[in-house]
């Protein structure tokens, strides 16, 4: 893992990061408690318990895995008296292509989210919580074993925390390859031993019936890390870093052509693709010009450099008016995002010059696609796998008459027709690549 | 000479026995949230997973066999035969192929002696792994490090931003 840059860009502000770009900074527990640590839950535990969600959701903080759901009305599906065992997984299944920032915190900074983490089980009346790591990350593994050993000698989570009569057992448990896992009822799946095809819905959420069937909190290592900052910093404070509805702090992780990839921690909605691109991360590779982004994880829409939106502002006198965005001035923030037709997922953006070739990009990623269903729902096991089958053929020469016109309509016959969201996340690269670069698939045609 | 059965389940220690114990241990509401756990603990152990070490791992948490087999079958990381002792994962997504994962992975085949072009698809099925057993390589998708594009998880460390022209003597440093 590159070190981050010692000293934070002039648009970043660091509140999760804040420690782990410190010289020195070590995943021992002795190092957080000198960092102020376990300062927040100590604060936490003699708040009342509502409270605690209550401040989540006035910080309009939303989950960072992905599908950015708001943490508190999440929460807030949990009864807390409701006399059922609780459950609190966190999903560190860090998988989805281009996203690269849960690996730091596991690796650099475990104790953070064993905080967050009690903190949201005091919150949430739940006594037993996972730590869903991928196998990949096996060093992550033992490190936050061991930050749970820690914390629990120091009396921060085990029996009795804090002297509050409140228990919270922990333990870390290790994926098996598979990215569907991150999928949140994959994942619930996945820990209750089954093969992990996620669950048909309703329930929508596993807030009603979760693992074992029990009301349970699905949510990402960052995310919860951030409960952490809600508390120390107080709602308010932290809800004005971001924009209304996306609170805080939000890490992007930038990968791609462009010179200094890496880590960057924004405040929600503090710049635009152009200011992350060209000012953050120090521009693109000499001599190249931008063709494309893809904004929040490979099965975000991608994002073609010369595009204007079509969006609607607020005139100076309360009307709404039709407004010309160009692509390089979208604003990297959840609503702004979605307003142009892509998302900002889990926030990891890879950037593409125009060195690079799309149906080479769209062929990688729908081999992804294809190797990862999990094989349960047809259109999704069949269409991914003919998706990656023609754009392998358009791009060995063998592109048919029609090929654009098949990966069309192969993926709109997947999408929305599928169990869960990889029906979607597996069709919007091919819907938005053949929409926002025809010329280039015409050109692989037979 | 008798051929020696080599049931992989025959072969199992008190002390194996413990830590799968304790693992199990870990779920309290349901013990069959065991069978990954006890599949890693197998795999590391003994390489892969025999049809002993399913029947075996279905029993102890109560299970019937094709309950553990779903699951070997499901999961790449598992394996049904053996594997080099050192595998090396090279990550196929799109940012580490972007910065030369295809040249770096066949760098990787060349160094160790295999086929660059041998077809695998996991599931399963060992990678390609060189005659002496010392290495397999094979691709793998997204490790989760696009920013030090290309990876390769060798082992249990992570390589980041690997050269092509760097991949021989790295395999030299594993020898």
């Amino acid at each position: 893992m590159p070190a981050l840059l010692p000293t934070p860009h002039p648009k970043e502000r660091r509140i999760i990061f804040e420690n782990i770009s410190k010289p020195g900074y070590a995943p021992d527990i002795e190092t957080y408690l000198a960092h102020g640590g376990y300062e927040s839950l100590k604060k936490a535990v003699t708040m009342k318990p509502a409270e605690i969600v209550d401040a989540v959701k006035a910080a309009n903080l939303r989950g960072r895995g992905g599908a950015g759901f708001p943490c508190g009305t999440k929460w807030g599906f949990i009864k807390y008296d409701d006399g059922k065992d609780h459950y609190i997984v966190v999903n560190a299944d860090e998988s989805e292509p281009g996203t690269f920032k849960d690996r730091y915190i596991l690796h650099q900074d475990p104790h953070q989210l064993i905080e967050g983490l009690a903190i949201s089980a005091f919150a949430t009346n739940t006594h037993l919580a996972y730590i869903y790591i991928r196998c990949e990350f096996p060093h992550a593994a033992r490190i936050v074993w061991n930050a749970i050993k820690e914390a629990r000698a120091k009396g921060f989570i085990g029996n009795n925390i804090l002297g509050t009569g409140f228990d919270l057992d922990v333990y870390v448990h290790q994926g098996a390859g598979a990215y569907i896992c991150g999928e949140e009822t994959s994942l619930l799946e996945s820990l209750e031993g089954k093969r992990p095809y996620p669950r048909i819905k309703p329930p929508y959420f596993p807030a009603v019936l979760g693992l074992y069937m029990k009301p349970t909190i699905v949510n990402n290592v960052e995310t919860i890390c951030h409960v952490k900052h809600i508390i120390r910093l107080g709602a308010a404070e932290y809800a004005k870093m971001g924009v209304p509805g996306d609170g805080g702090t939000r890490t992007m992780c930038v990968s791609g052509d462009v010179v200094r990839p890496g880590i960057y921690e924004i405040p929600c909605g503090a710049v635009t693709i152009r200011e992350l691109i060209f000012d953050v991360c120090g521009g693109l590779k000499p001599g190249r010009t931008l063709k494309a982004i893809i904004p929040g994880g490979s099965s975000a829409k991608v994002m073609r450099a010369d595009e204007i939106y079509k969006t609607k502002a607020k005139a100076p006198d309360g009307a709404m008016v039709d407004k010309d965005l160009p692509m390089l001035d979208v604003v990297l923030d959840a609503s702004t995002l979605q307003s142009v037709g892509t998302m900002v997922g889990s926030a990891g953006v890879i950037v593409m010059d125009d060195s690079r070739d799309m149906v080479w990009a769209l062929n990688n990623l729908n081999q992804f696609y294809a190797h990862e269903s999990c094989g349960q729902c047809t259109p999704c096991r069949e269409g991914s796998l003919w998706m990656s089958k023609v754009t392998t053929r358009m791009l060995d020469g063998g592109g048919r008459a029609d090929d654009s016109e098949n990966l069309k309509s192969i993926a709109d016959n997947i999408a929305g027709r599928t169990i869960c969201a990889f029906g979607e996340a597996c069709s919007w690269p091919t819907q938005s690549f053949l929409a926002k670069f025809p010329e280039e698939f015409e050109k692989s045609e037979g | 000479m008798i051929e020696m059965t080599t049931r992989q389940a025959d072969q199992i220690t008190r002390e194996f026995e413990g830590e799968a114990d304790e693992l199990i241990g870990h779920y309290p509401v349901s013990k069959r949230s065991a069978s990954l756990p006890l599949l890693h603990h197998w795999q590391n152990h003994f390489g892969f997973v025999d049809d002993s070490g399913v029947e075996w791992i279905a029993a102890k948490l109560d299970l019937t066999p094709i309950n553990i087999l779903e699951l070997v079958t499901f999961y790449p990381w598992f394996r049904r035969e053996a594997a080099g002792k050192v595998i090396i994962r090279v990550c196929r997504t799109l940012a580490c192929a972007m910065a030369g994962s295809y040249d770096v992975k066949e760098k990787f085949c060349e160094a160790v002696g295999l086929d660059p072009h041998a077809e695998h698809h996991g599931f399963g099925v060992a990678p390609p792994t060189t005659p002496d057993g010392k290495f397999s390589v094979e691709f793998v998708e997204c490790l989760a490090s696009c920013g030090s594009a290309p990876v390769a998880l060798i082992g249990d460390e992570l390589a980041e931003n690997i050269k092509p022209a760097d991949v021989a003597a790295l395999v030299k440093t594993l020898k």
